[in-house]
């Protein structure tokens, strides 16, 4: 096994993919021959030729509808946003398009080869326009799959699964952790499931789930309530469309308590989805209300971004009030 | 207009299609490299007052870049973005509009804010998100904005002021105000959607707006061919049915006489203009971008020799404007001033927990209340986690 960061492990399985199939192609602003502005694609260009990794012109709607178009051809476009918050401009592309070719031709064309990467999050100083989490938008549409990692292996493991995918995938990479997580990754190939929730901690107490880079800051948490003598089952929820019910349900099912975080705004983020179907699957076995622990309901700030911050001193709070309930 | 009314021209009996290069598109140039103007060219409007403002404006945004950039490499601001080498198509275009004119800039203009007046500690404090920030410490550094100068706060999301500036021009012509908006946008924000957008709107309804691209040549990584075919962004301006001109953005003469052409057209046809600046990014995009890893030296030095300030500088010089004394002196006594205001900013305060919640609406809901008040007796709390402001809280 090799030592890789989050950034490498993307480029392998970008890597991986180009190498196994000729159609697949790596598109966006600044991917090219710079490698893209956190060097996701760096090699690619120069492994597989420009014709199939290449810079576009700056503008959002058009790598999506351009994608939309190669993928109902039959190729394999991974397109990349440059960050998250600029992927506004593509919303209707992937909303009214992406996720609705299949279902509106009665599967006579569909997008399903689609991959779109974009980085996302915050705890970076980048303000408002650099640090979104917008993957509640995208939940609220049916026919797309949404998927965060929250390392490197599993960021290698669900991007080739997202590629492979027969259906438009979202692939959402934390960039706070980009250059920051470091971890063992295998150099051949290999898959993690979509749409399966991981858990990452068994525990008796409390339930504690997380996706992405928020994961960091549930497990920081759960240490300090283990210290306490509080016993935390820690899930990694990874997909957010379709998600895993299931494991979570069984697990607060035993434990009886349910401490959620998210980045984005507490108001309709997929926090309150999750609360919601949680609730209903096991409204018996609860011992107190569903917590969900998340940003302010502003938009991102700049200076005051550690107070705006879910971190780990909130979830902690949030897990013993759930204990004293 | 019904599609008969269209001009045949010339009619051919043979599919002859034309492309964007062979349709010539002339580039205003007025001042040369050493400071001479060319023969027989049309000056603007300037005496030695302006030329003197003008030309401490593009030496103030000079200093102040270069001071920044040093900044952000000790580590002391997080983030700056230069305008080296393009200054002239920023402070040059301000200079040909008046006080009341609608400036909505796209990030590398700051020129333009300069010569309106924002002043060093008004930067400074932008730049340190401190609780002087007119922006309240919510944006990353350089996005600036001032109601009092006219000068739209930047929004990062690219291209999203061109439909706007179509929309403000719309609304000043319709109160029947003696003012014009100019847009200023680089040539990679010009393939987005809204600049398609916003030219449109303003050429179909009239607006008096200046689209002002800046282009340097680069967008991050992405040299301009493989931004666009065509033939620049100026071939658009003629596509859209806007009135447009493409100039030297580096020859400070040339950019004001193209923009003090452009307002007066403006007001008094209440229609929009396209001006495309041709100039070069010298610098990297942004204090996190690398330019060696996309381009040669060779080609920046070649850009170098085109420095639009030097280029003022000998020009007025050779008016007898200026002096070499009065040169130095002016770089030394801002190289100072600038040092001192950073000191300055960066000891200033961070915003208060109550700029949070602030300005999201006009004025706090209660569930906005209700979390403030959550995070204040969290923080009291662990104090020693949010020293920023765990010591001032009310
Ligand atoms: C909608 C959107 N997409 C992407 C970005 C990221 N981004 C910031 S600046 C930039 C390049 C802009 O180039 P250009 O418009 O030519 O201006 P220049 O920086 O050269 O002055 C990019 C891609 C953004 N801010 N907004």
């Amino acid at each position: 096994m090799a030592q890789m960061n989050l950034l490498q492990a993307i480029n392998n399985a970008l890597d991986i993919a180009m190498a196994e199939d000729d159609s697949t192609l790596c598109f966006g602003e600044d991917v090219g021959y710079f490698g893209g502005v956190f060097r996701a694609t760096s090699g690619l260009q120069e492994k597989y030729g420009k014709a199939r990794c290449f810079n576009t012109p700056l503008v959002e709607q058009g790598i999506l509808g351009f994608a939309n178009g190669l993928a109902a051809q039959g190729s394999r476009p991974i397109a990349e946003i440059q960050f998250a918050d600029y992927i506004f401009p593509a919303f209707d592309q992937i909303v009214n398009e992406s996720a609705k070719f299949r279902y509106r031709s009665g599967n006579e064309f569909d997008v399903g080869r689609l991959t779109i990467r974009t980085p996302y999050g915050g705890g970076i100083h980048g303000g408002l326009y650099h640090s979104q989490s917008p993957e509640a938008y995208f939940a609220h549409t049916p026919g797309l799959k949404i998927v965060v990692p929250r390392n490197p292996y599993q960021a290698k493991g669900l991007l080739l699964a997202a590629i492979r995918d027969d259906n438009p995938v979202l692939f959402f990479e934390p960039k706070r952790l980009y250059r920051a997580a470091v971890g063992e990754v295998p150099e051949e190939d290999y898959q993690l499931p979509l749409g399966k929730a991981e858990i990452v901690k068994q525990g008796s107490d409390v339930t504690l789930l997380a996706w992405g880079a928020q994961m960091e800051i549930i497990e920081k948490a759960a240490d300090m309530a283990e210290a306490d003598g509080i016993s935390c089952e820690v899930i990694d929820l990874r997909s957010i469309l379709p998600w895993d019910v299931e494991t979570i349900a069984n697990s607060v099912r035993k434990t009886g308590r349910f401490v959620i975080s998210q980045e984005a705004p507490l108001t309709a983020g997929f926090a309150s989805e999750i609360a919601a179907t949680i609730q209903q699957e096991c409204f018996l076995h609860l011992e107190s209300p569903i917590a969900r622990v998340c940003g302010l309901d502003t938009p991102y700030p700049l200076a005051l971004e550690k107070e705006y911050q879910a971190d780990h001193l909130k979830v902690y709070e949030a897990i013993k009030r759930s204990m004293d309930y | 207009m019904s599609t008969e009314q269209y001009n045949e021209g010339l009619v051919t009996h043979h599919p002859a299609f034309i492309d964007g290069h062979s349709v010539d598109i002339p580039t205003l140039k007025i001042l040369q490299q050493d400071g001479t103007v060319y023969e027989g060219a049309e000056l603007p409007d300037i005496d030695q007052a302006l030329a003197e403002r003008i030309y401490k404006t593009l030496v103030f945004h000079r200093v102040l870049d270069e001071r920044m950039i040093a900044a952000q490499r000790q580590g002391r601001v997080s983030f700056y973005m230069a305008a080296l080498g393009e200054e002239a198509a920023s402070v040059g275009s301000a200079a040909g509009l008046a006080d009341q004119d609608m400036i909505m800039a796209q990030y590398r203009e700051q020129g333009a804010l300069m010569y309106r007046g924002f002043t060093l500690d008004q930067f400074m404090n932008q730049l340190f998100s401190n609780e002087q920030d007119l922006g309240k410490g919510r944006q990353m550094p350089i996005h600036y904005g001032s109601n009092e100068l006219n000068y739209m706060t930047i929004s990062s999301p690219l291209g999203t002021q061109i439909p706007q500036a179509a929309g403000y021009a719309y609304g000043q012509k319709m109160q029947g105000k003696d003012a014009v908006t100019i847009c200023y946008f680089g040539e990679g924000a010009a393939s987005e959607g809204d600049f398609h957008a916003g030219l449109n709107m303003a050429a179909v309804h009239q607006a008096p707006v200046i689209f002002f691209c800046r282009n340097n040549g680069y967008a991050i990584s992405t040299p301009a061919e493989e931004q666009f075919a065509g033939n620049g962004i100026a071939s658009r301006g003629v596509g859209y049915g806007i009135k447009t001109l493409r100039i030297d953005g580096n020859d400070i003469l040339a950019v004001l006489k193209a923009t003090q052409e452009a307002r007066k057209y403006c007001i008094e046809e209440g229609k929009p203009v396209v001006i495309e600046a041709m100039s070069y990014r010298l610098g990297a995009h942004s204090t996190s971008d690398d330019p060696t890893g996309y381009r040669t030296k060779e080609e920046e030095e070649k850009w170098q020799a085109h420095d639009p300030i030097l280029r003022m500088k000998q020009w007025m010089l050779n008016q007898s404007w200026w002096t070499e004394e009065q040169d130095s002196e002016i770089f030394e006594q801002l190289r100072e001033d600038v040092l001192a205001a950073l000191k300055v900013a960066e000891k200033i305060d961070k915003p208060a927990l109550e700029d949070l919640v602030s300005d999201v609406y006009d004025q706090v809901p209660e569930m906005l209340e209700q979390q403030l008040n959550e995070l204040k007796a969290h923080i009291k709390k662990y104090p020693d986690a949010y020293p920023v402001t765990s010591g001032r809280i009310k």
